[in-house]
């Protein structure tokens, strides 16, 4: 299945090469470098990409383009899944996947793609027990290994691997048995110029932070299970459980993940938690333009707004702001043409504005579009879906464990066209 | 001047050389540096220096000139330092295969292993080793982990099938019948790799599915979400070759749209009188399946989806809708796919994702790629009932700085406007005023749509005519302006006034014109004269004229055809009345439609299908058949018990867990039942293991080429002549590696001993002689274990501690060169005593495994625990410190010679032919006068076998013993024969290791001399 892989850089330096069969010269990679160029931005790089001989499945992300080669028919999203969960490892294990890390940490990388596939075809994926085999770098252990020359390779054989339950490693113990749930949710939006809803849906998760000693056997319910439109779920959930009874049972794997993910569909009416009334206006002479951004709360069911970001992808002619705000800073940047006004509290007394000017490249034709703006922000303590955990079960252990569940709200895919 | 040029010169030169020198040293310097660090004694050397080179292969420069370096590492003890050495040999094995060889009994060794974990990491490196010459070994290797107790183990095998066949296809025979028997495997382990395999080897033998076939169904929720995807993708070919369609009744009711995707071969096929009735067997797949829509994997959804689409009745379809709209919010890659495979759905079945419409929106922030696929999924969806709303969104989608996104926009609303004739004018309209507009791309795409647009219903359509030859001075991407010339000259009776002045003007500037733009001069200016001939004769004569000159051979050609039809003269006499019919025929609208029409040939969710052409190793999809096949075949014979979900029974788990802690040593004593049966059935020809004393090397090549010329007289009895030539010819050269490299003792002689097995091996296997050649000494189990047990530590020397060991006389589990001991330990005090262990100190030189800590030992208890000491075939005491946690002490363990040993079993000829072999100063013998109770048979036997660890040969004499065991260290064959001749006994022991020998013979003589038990 899949053949080799090849880490390439944002430069385009091929910065490390992995083979599981015979090896493939780099040189395959020219191909991928063409798509590159003809792409102009990362983003529009071609995922599949067919050479002669071989098929190139890529992934762009943290700046990094994982290329693997894959010689013979094979379902496209096996790999570009699989190599998602690659990048996903490197995170778990060095805190970020960048080139940096990776190329400090080369020898773990290759023991972990070394276990992470055999002959093209996954063999462990699943982080803990990748952990087991091979253990993460700390600061402490690094050192300790220097000094005394002890390995990171586990000598203990992954429990998991070999039973039923392969997520989750035998013998876990802990003196403070805890068990936490952060319910996330995330508005996808698309507002247009009179700030009507043109399209709006909810997206959660739901991440879990366990740390039980033994073999606890965990079953979360819901007030409101209804409210679920579509779920998908971490293997360790028992499907015919939520089936029948709505109820998600489970044993959890050790540590972090993520427990499922859930959709709430359109049909419910979604509240939008704030309004804009934006002005951008670009003047036929004088290479100028105005821009003008209120923002206020609408349906925040008394919660206070935080982290509000706007992101203004401007028109390549714009050359610079001249602006002021009343709350937060912002920040223009002519390369990327990307202006940033990151306000923090949204305070409903008195509405954060940024006005002022644009100006444009002298001679350039205006722009026919107004660029869109994209909202982040944060809201603690409150699922705007409504969704809310009713209790959670614990049976086949003994103690009695920490239980704590967390709600935000996060703005997710949200747009307001102009 | 001249001579500072030459002064600098020559300085440069110097300096060049000198960095040179300096480099070139430098470089051997650091590989050098490598080499000397990998053949260190320490451990933390040869890992850093291990590191490094791992460093070098994943920046992809060449270490291979390491290799010799590295592979002797590959026994090593250090579990990091042997995976990184395995890293690096499967990296390079292929490209250096005569040293990969060195590697292999290694492995072969691992491969006994009493752990899973080394018998399936050796399988998997050793099937990772690209070196054909190692084919038939790997194939023994495969046969026998596919019977291996440990499901983990038998994954592995699977996955070595794939390896194997790649490296030569010709074993396929013999690998199916592994998959045959892998595919009954009941474990969730093992079920994903082997249909993987199955698909690689041969995804056409359906027939081994069947009896398969409820069983994966069944297992499917509990493989892991790999394996899920490809057993899905196997099941559904499958299933379209076994079952009848459920899309019969269906197509009934299916919407209008859909009638052309129904072949009307098929409709006609349909019975109606007989009501359709779903095989049992395909409910059963769907239903097992439906629960993975749910699963956070995308591979698994989309192969679930492309299961039901390919599958399922038409009605249970929607189902895989909300999930594969779900996709959407993963990563740009997945969207990438997925849009595609939705693209192919929604042609066939608008329905489907009609209500998810708004899930297509294009976000400013998509990738270009992303873009166009929602669009086109936009259009598809696009009926009269939404249509409006598809437009309005299309219309901000028009003014996007995306240019190229904007283009595809137009032509997705010129494919709403065909496709749609209520919103044809409104479209066209848009699409006119879109001509105004600054951007030339999008001027140009309107343009071309607007041709093709008016193709339908050109004659109320000549002012949008008109009004776009007024534009045509602003236009000039070559491809609108040559679509509004063909407009021109195509309609030129409804605009008969512009279209002779469009011509004039192009006249004048046809030679700077693009050749597309130039044909379509030539072909408006042939229209023209055929229509309207007064006014524009001599302009066509003109434009024919600078056609005739262009550098273009397309345009001269067509020039002169277009010259041949319509001017008249005496040569073209039938063409030319034909002129005008031909030029003018009324021509077909052109049917905008999506790229995706055809792309269902190809089955959803493949790569073929993501590129729209046939990926290498694409399996059709087949047509259902017309009959069911016969459904009983995946009847299986043998009810079985139903195998509950797993994860549904918390007491299968605790059982389970039971199971594996008993696992290793059940697994222990089958793998010896296993091979003494083997013993049984083969007629084994055993070579001896043999270790030279002596420790100069040329000597020892020397004496190790004589003995294995030695083998090769004794091999001559059994082997035809041209064998033994190529066994020959194969040993000269790997000798002669041999001298070249400079390699450590021991490694040496069992490099030499596995390929001297591995020769005959393989020369056998040359000449597809199927010889049956057993090439190791296999260790039976002990035939007396004794129960006396050695003080090691006195309880009052230990301060309350006592501890006492015994010989087990099994092979030790800690390391193949280990005797395996019994420690017991126990607590005389009345306090607890605390971690207790064995110094990492070791006075002598003999490597110890210890036991693990103990913690914590309460008073009056005892615990046992196990641990190997490799004695190096000699009776010297192993002295180390038995720590706790206030005291340490000195204790030692002298072997007796009889433990030293592992039992083996031969075939009385094979003992006198070794017999024979180690004459000389290899034998020692004495007589005795053996006390009257110790004539039986049984008595002797049980004196014997109670004084050293040896196997018991059955023989054919009378009043002869023979006894056969191995030295556990190196290996060496140890021979005992008692010969009986009343009153006396002559006791002969044939062992390469005389010193250990004669030990033998004195303790064999006190037993025998002395009576009682």
């Amino acid at each position: 299945m899949i053949h080799s892989l090849f880490l390439i850089n944002n430069a385009g330096d091929l910065f490390l090469e992995k083979h599981w069969k015979s090896v493939i010269s780099r040189s395959i990679c020219d191909y991928f470098f063409e798509a590159r160029e003809k792409a102009v931005e990362p983003d529009n790089v071609p995922p599949v990409i067919r050479t002669p001989h071989h098929y190139l499945i890529n992934i762009y992300r943290e700046k990094i383009f994982f290329v693997s080669v894959i010689q013979t028919e094979v379902p496209p999203l096996f790999v570009i899944e699989f190599l998602h969960r690659v990048a996903e490892t490197f995170q778990d294990y060095f805190g970020e996947c960048s080139e940096t890390t990776i190329k400090d940490n080369v020898v773990i990388v290759y023991e972990l793609l070394e276990e992470m596939l055999d002959n093209g075809f996954p063999l462990a994926t699943e982080s803990n027990i990748l952990k087991e085999l091979i253990r993460p770098p700390t600061i402490l252990r690094s050192m300790v290994n220097t000094i005394t020359g002890s390995s990171n390779v586990g000598e203990t054989l992954p429990t998991g691997q070999l039973s039923n339950i392969p997520w989750r490693r035998a013998g876990v113990k802990y003196t403070n048995n805890e068990a936490y749930f952060d319910v996330v949710e995330e508005i996808d939006a698309i507002l247009d110029k009179s700030g009507t809803t043109v399209f709006a849906e909810i997206q959660g998760v739901i991440d879990a932070c366990v740390k039980l000693s033994g073999m606890p056997d965990l079953t979360l319910s819901f007030m409101n299970p209804r409210l679920l439109d579509d779920v998908s779920f971490h293997p360790c959930v028992r499907y015919k459980r939520w089936e029948s009874e709505r109820v998600i049972s489970f044993i959890p794997p050790d540590g972090n993940f993520q427990l499922m993910s859930y959709h709430i569909s359109a049909q419910n009416l979604v509240a939008i938690p704030i309004y804009v009334k934006q002005n951008i206006s670009f003047f036929e002479t004088g290479s100028s333009g105005r821009l003008d951004i209120t923002v206020g709360p609408k349906q925040t069911m008394g919660k206070t707004v935080e982290c509000l970001v706007v992101t203004v992808h401007m028109p390549k002619v714009v050359l610079s702001a001249n602006l002021s705000a009343t709350q937060g800073t912002y920040n223009y940047d002519p390369v990327t043409k990307i202006l940033l006004w990151d306000i923090g509290k949204l305070n409903p007394q008195k509405l954060p504005n940024l006005k002022g000017s644009l100006s444009l490249q002298s001679g350039a034709p205006k722009p026919e579009e107004n660029p869109s703006l994209n909202i982040d922000l944060k809201i603690q303590q409150f699922a705007i879906s409504g969704l809310k955990v009713n209790r959670l079960d614990m049976y086949g252990e003994k103690y009695k464990p920490f239980k704590g569940v967390k709600y935000v709200t996060k703005a997710g895919k949200f747009q307001v066209r102009t | 001047m001249l001579g500072m040029s030459a002064n600098s010169v020559s300085y440069n030169e110097q300096g060049s050389v000198e960095s040179g020198v300096d480099a070139a040293p430098w470089f051997l310097c650091r590989n050098e540096d490598l080499k000397e660090m990998l053949e260190s004694n320490k451990e933390s050397l040869k890992l850093e220096a291990m590191k490094r080179i791992v460093g070098l292969i994943a920046k992809g420069k060449n270490a291979s000139e390491l290799f010799p370096a590295v592979v002797k590492n590959v026994a090593s003890k250090n579990i990091e330092l042997k995976k990184l050495v395995y890293v690096y040999l499967v990296r390079y094995a292929e490209e250096q295969q005569d040293l990969a060889l060195l590697s292999i009994s290694t492995f072969q060794r691992a491969l006994k292993d009493p752990n899973q974990l080394i018998r399936a990491s050796a399988l998997r490196v050793l099937s990772s080793i690209r070196v054909p010459i190692i084919v038939p070994i790997m194939m023994l290797a495969i046969k026998e982990a596919a019977t291996d107790l440990s499901p983990y183990v038998r994954k592995t095998a699977a996955h070595a099938i794939q390896k194997l066949f790649s490296l030569d296809p010709d074993q396929k025979e013999h690998l199916i019948e592994v998959i045959e028997k892998l595919l009954k495997d009941k474990s969730t382990l093992v079920a994903g790799s082997v249909v993987m395999a199955f698909e690689e080897v041969c995804p056409d033998r359906i027939d081994l599915i069947h009896k398969n076939y409820r069983k994966l169904c069944n297992l499917l929720v509990d493989v892991e979400e790999w394996g899920q995807v490809v057993i899905i993708h196997m099941l559904t070919r499958y299933a379209r070759t076994q079952f009848v369609s459920p899309w019969r009744e269906d197509a009934v009711f299916d919407e209008n749209s859909e009638k052309a995707f129904y072949d009307s071969e098929e409709e006609r096929r349909v019975d109606q009188s007989k009501p359709y009735i779903m095989d049992p067997d395909h409910r059963l797949l769907l239903r097992n399946t439906k629960p993975l829509l749910q699963s956070r994997n995308t591979a698994v959804v989309m192969a679930v989806s492309q299961l039901y689409w390919h599958l399922s009745p038409k009605h249970e379809l929607s189902i895989i809708t909300k999930s594969l709209v779900r996709l959407l919010r993963s990563h740009r890659e997945v969207q990438y796919i997925v849009l595609q495979n939705i693209a192919t759905m929604s042609i066939q079945r608008k329905g489907m994702f009609e209500p998810f419409m708004k899930s297509f929106y294009v976000r400013s922030t998509d990738a270009t790629h992303i873009k166009t696929l929602k669009l086109e999924i936009l259009t598809n969806l696009a009926n009269e009932a939404n249509i409006s709303t598809i437009l309005r969104e299309f219309q901000t989608y028009v003014k996007s700085q995306d240019k190229a996104f904007a283009a595809a926009t137009i032509q997705a609303i010129g494919c709403c406007a065909t496709n749609i004739s209520e919103v044809t004018d409104t479209c066209l309209n848009g699409l006119v005023l879109l001509l105004s507009n600054r951007d030339e791309t999008v001027v140009a795409e309107s343009v071309v749509v607007i041709k093709k647009l008016l193709q339908t219903q050109p004659s109320q359509h000549s002012d949008i005519i008109k009004h776009m030859a007024k534009l045509f001075d602003n236009i000039t991407v070559p491809m609108a302006r040559a679509s509004i010339l063909w407009l021109m000259g195509e309609y030129c009776e409804h605009v008969p006034k512009i279209a002779p002045d469009v011509l004039r003007k192009m006249a004048k500037t046809f030679t700077d014109e693009e050749d597309i733009v130039k044909l379509q001069i030539v072909n408006l200016a042939a229209k023209l004269y055929l229509t309207n001939s007064k006014q524009t004769k001599l302009l066509t004569q003109y434009i024919l004229n600078l056609g005739k000159y262009d550098q273009n051979y397309d345009i001269r050609d067509r020039t002169r055809f277009i010259r041949q039809l319509i001017v008249p003269n005496e040569k073209s006499g039938a063409l030319s009345k034909y002129a005008r019919r031909i030029l003018m025929a009324p021509k077909p609208a052109p049917v905008l439609q999506s790229a995706f029409k055809d792309r269902d040939r190809f089955q959803l969710g493949t790569l073929s299908h993501t590129l729209n052409s046939q990926a290498s190793g694409y399996l059709e999809l087949s047509d259902w058949p017309a009959v069911a096949p016969d459904q009983s075949v995946r009847n299986v014979e043998v009810v079985e018990p139903v195998r509950l979900p797993l994860r549904e029974s918390e007491s299968e788990e605790n059982s389970n867990d039971s199971n594996k802690s008993s696992s290793s040593q059940s697994e222990k004593s089958s793998s010896e039942s296993d091979s003494e049966k083997k013993k049984k059935t083969l007629k084994n020809k055993k070579l001896q293991q043999q270790k030279p004393d002596s420790k100069d090397r040329q000597k020892r090549i020397r004496s190790t080429c004589l003995r294995i010329m030695q083998h090769n007289y004794s091999l001559n009895y059994y082997l035809p002549p041209q064998i033994i030539q190529k066994t020959l010819n194969i040993m000269t050269k790997y000798i002669l590696i041999h001298i070249v490299l400079s390699i450590s003792s021991p490694f040496f002689v069992n490099c030499m001993c596995s390929l001297l097995h591995l020769c005959v091996f393989l020369a056998c296997q040359f000449d597809a002689v199927s010889w049956p050649v057993r090439v190791s000494l296999q260790a039976s189990s002990p035939v007396f274990v004794p129960e006396t047990s050695h003080e090691l530590l006195h309880r009052m020397t230990g301060k309350g501690l006592s501890a006492q060991y015994r010989f087990t006389r099994q092979p030790c589990i800690y390391g193949n060169s280990m005797v395996s001991l019994q420690l017991t330990l126990s607590n005389r005090t009345d306090q607890a005593l605390e971690n207790i262990h064995i110094s990492e100190k070791s006075s002598t030189g003999q490597n110890i495994h210890r036991f693990n800590a103990i913690e914590r030992l309460e008073p009056q208890a005892s615990v046992t625990v196990s641990m190997g000491v490799d004695f190096n075939d000699s009776t010297q005491t192993a002295n180390f410190q038995l720590c706790t946690k206030e005291d340490e002490f000195s204790v030692s363990i002298q072997p007796a010679v009889g433990e030293l040993l592992l039992p083996i079993t031969m075939s009385e000829a094979d003992f006198t032919k070794e017999q024979g072999k180690l004459v000389g100063m290899n034998e020692s013998s004495a007589t005795i006068t053996i006390t009257p109770e110790n004539v039986s048979s049984q008595s002797v036997n049980r004196k014997v076998v109670s004084v050293a660890n040896l196997g018991v040969i059955p023989s054919g004499q009378e009043n002869i013993y023979r006894f056969a065991g191995k030295t556990v260290s190196s290996g060496s064959l140890v021979l005992v024969s008692v010969a009986l001749k009343d009153p006396d006994a002559m006791i002969t022991i044939n062992t390469e290791k005389t010193v250990m020998g004669s030990m033998l013979l004195r303790q064999v003589k006190t037993a025998l001399t002395n009576s009682g038990p």
